[in-house]
């Protein structure tokens, strides 16, 4: 635990932004999925780097809370220990890596392997909250079209994908509808998470800093993965094990072990990973590698 | 051999370290003090508080000197700590035409009232090396031959067009003023608040837009009407007084450009006008923010959108704020296994796809 830094507020953030923030989490939850603009503040930490969640965290955080930080569902990536130590010094919380005994994670492209549960919080870093973007660059364009719930350029986007691929050829930042309504970019996870957003017990907090948006998704919301009849979403992992834990339905990362190019397979949620070593699963050891 | 990127706290801790001491230089130097940068970098100063939009030399030199010169960095630190600062109220617009000014030049008239103020600038300075300057001591003649301190008075410029109804009126007043540091920005934005993003945007990002307007991307034919520098009082009311007091001096750069005519077969043609202010001395970037400001109103000013970027309001105030700018590009360096990963996984399984279809139609 690192010495708390007693120079700036609770949290860091002041009790006039926070409740500014709190107000914007709240319409979030009323109207799920739906981008609120929110007055991002400057963060002690460059944009693009998780300013939106730390602020979503930033004001959600109480005492008793008990914080979780992953990036790529590792707890120990740069950026998560750095935002963890953050939290450290500037709220005094406990933090755990136990996916389980965390009140609040904050997660930049991942959602924990291990369920979450009812009480929970899950805070989404969120580069660009914008669906849309990519098919209209125009902030004052996009919105108009999620008023009146016009995607059709979306459908359109992914069948073309279709045609020319034969595939949807979206792997993360999979697009999402909830509850019927809008349609919205769940984060860069992968879309072999994006099953776990929908009917999901803990609340779904998402931030954005640099585009000043947070949205929600409240707890048991139905969302679903955007797809066509004759081309139903699929979820999409390695076909491999975890060479550390030998889970064969993790979301893995693929790692170079050597300079002729050979490749091994681990868990990329490292808490997932090493509670199934530590209850004496094991897979085929880091020696192991797919050519 | 492969080492994992993973089990990042050490090295973190380590990295900080190094970077300390990276900062420092060698340590038989002397360190550099906050106040010699005030001092002697008063320009990279003016910029960092400019766009870092918090008036106060010494915690702009002291962010220049923690960030090892790197002004974007140094920017970012004066951001960081200013949002932590309560807002009190508003100050009154400040009167520029109080002014006491160090520098006060027009393109457009070769004798103004109050007359010409080359001042302190490097315009007509030959761009030679002054090997001089290597020695340690660094002496200059202290005496400088100045008129008396100008306490005449300099009446805007622009103003003096104004009376024969040249030049285009602007509107006074400023009720509800927004203010983007506390409210998310939503498009359209009026004036006010493109020109408060203006003012702290990147000075290299304002300065290229400027440029392009001159080269035809949305080219509205300025002439530096008047810019002038200097010192001018902040005036704040204070609720339980009921009057205004004068609470500081700032140091404040402000340029009005004259730009083509408008008018049509009802309305006489007029000059339209440009402005640009900023923190500390900055001309370059004022005189830039005062083309970009222009090319901006061409709705206002019943111009034709011709697609010009610095007349694209979404894309200039979208992309011209540095530390949103830096953070974005430069998060990139981030990890991003899982996302490369599911890349992969989806390259396979298309190629694996049209590889079947290639051998099958073989």
């Amino acid at each position: 635990m690192l010495e708390a830094d007693n120079h700036y507020n609770f949290a860091y953030l002041d009790e006039q932004t926070k409740r500014m923030i709190r107000r914007a989490i709240l319409k979030a939850i009323s109207i799920p999925g739906y981008q609120v603009p929110f007055a991002s503040r400057e963060m002690p930490m460059p944009y693009g780097w998780g300013t939106g969640g730390v602020q979503v965290t930033a004001a959600c955080l109480v005492p008793k809370d008990i914080v979780k930080v992953i990036d790529q569902g590792a707890d120990d990536t740069t950026n998560a220990v750095s935002i963890r130590q953050f939290f450290e010094k500037t709220a005094e919380v406990k933090t755990t890596e136990k996916t389980q005994e965390a009140s609040l994670i904050q997660t930049r492209h991942r959602i924990p392997e291990t369920s979450l549960s009812e009480g929970q919080i899950l805070v989404y870093q969120v580069p660009i909250p914008e669906p849309l973007r990519f098919i209209e660059p125009r902030e004052s364009e996009t919105r108009k079209m999620h008023a009146l719930k016009e995607y059709g350029l979306m459908h359109v986007k992914l069948y073309e994908d279709i045609a020319h691929h034969g595939h949807i050829a979206t792997s993360y930042a999979y697009p999402v509808e909830v509850e019927g309504r809008y349609v919205m970019d769940p984060s860069p996870i992968p879309k072999f998470d994006n099953p776990k957003l929908s009917n999901c017990p803990a609340l779904q907090l998402f931030g954005a800093g640099r585009e000043q948006r947070i949205y929600a998704l409240p707890p048991y919301c139905k969302v679903v993965s955007l797809d066509f009849e004759d081309h139903p979403f699929s979820q999409l992992r390695a076909d491999q094990k975890c060479v550390l834990c030998g889970a064969d339905e993790s979301y893995l990362d693929e790692i170079i072990i050597d300079n002729a190019g050979s490749r091994a397979f681990i868990c990329s949620d490292t808490d997932f990973c090493s509670s199934r070593q530590a209850n004496g699963f094991a897979g085929a050891g880091l020696g192991e590698a797919v050519l | 051999m492969y080492v994992a990127v993973k089990g990042g706290e050490k090295a973190i801790a380590n990295a900080h370290k190094w970077l300390a001491q990276e900062r420092r230089g060698d340590p038989a130097l002397k360190s550099i003090s906050v106040n010699q940068i005030i001092q002697q970098m008063r320009l990279a100063v003016s910029r960092v508080m400019a766009e870092g939009s918090l008036y106060d030399p010494e915690l702009a030199a002291l962010a220049i000197k923690q960030a090892s010169g790197d002004l974007i960095e140094a920017i970012f630190l004066i951001r960081a700590y200013r949002t932590t600062l309560n807002r009190f109220g508003k100050s009154l617009p400040i009167e520029t035409e109080q002014m006491i000014c160090k520098r006060r030049i027009s393109a457009t008239f070769k004798d103004i009232p109050g007359g010409q103020i080359l001042g302190p600038t490097y315009d007509y300075t030959h761009r030679l090396l002054d090997f001089k300057l290597l020695a340690e001591d660094d002496e200059v003649e202290t005496e400088t031959e100045t008129v008396d301190a100008p306490s005449v008075d300099m009446p805007h410029i622009l103003e003096l067009l104004n009376n024969e109804g040249l030049i285009q009126k602007e509107k006074t007043g400023c009720d509800n003023l927004g203010d983007i540091t506390r409210e998310p920005m939503e498009l359209p934005a009026d004036r006010a608040l493109r020109l408060q993003v203006l003012a702290r945007a990147d000075e290299g990002f304002i300065l290229g837009m400027g440029y392009s307007t001159q080269r035809g991307y949305g080219r509205n034919h300025a002439f530096v009407g008047e810019l002038r520098n200097g010192i001018v009082v902040v005036e704040m009311e204070i609720a339980e007084l009921g009057f205004a007091i004068e609470i500081g001096e700032i140091e404040v750069t402000e340029c009005e450009s004259i730009n083509q005519f408008q008018g049509s077969k009802t309305e006489p043609a007029q000059f339209t006008r440009g402005y640009g202010l900023v923190l500390g001395q900055q001309e370059r970037k004022c005189i830039a923010m005062s083309l970009v400001d222009r090319a901006l109103r061409w709705r206002e000013l019943g111009e034709e959108f011709t697609g010009a970027p610095a007349q694209d309001e979404e894309f200039v105030l979208y992309h011209c704020d540095n530390i949103q700018a830096t953070g974005f590009v430069e998060h990139i360096k981030l990890p991003h296994y899982v996302d490369f990963q599911s890349e992969l996984e989806l390259l396979r399984k298309l190629r694996a796809t049209a590889i079947l279809n290639q051998e099958a139609a073989e």
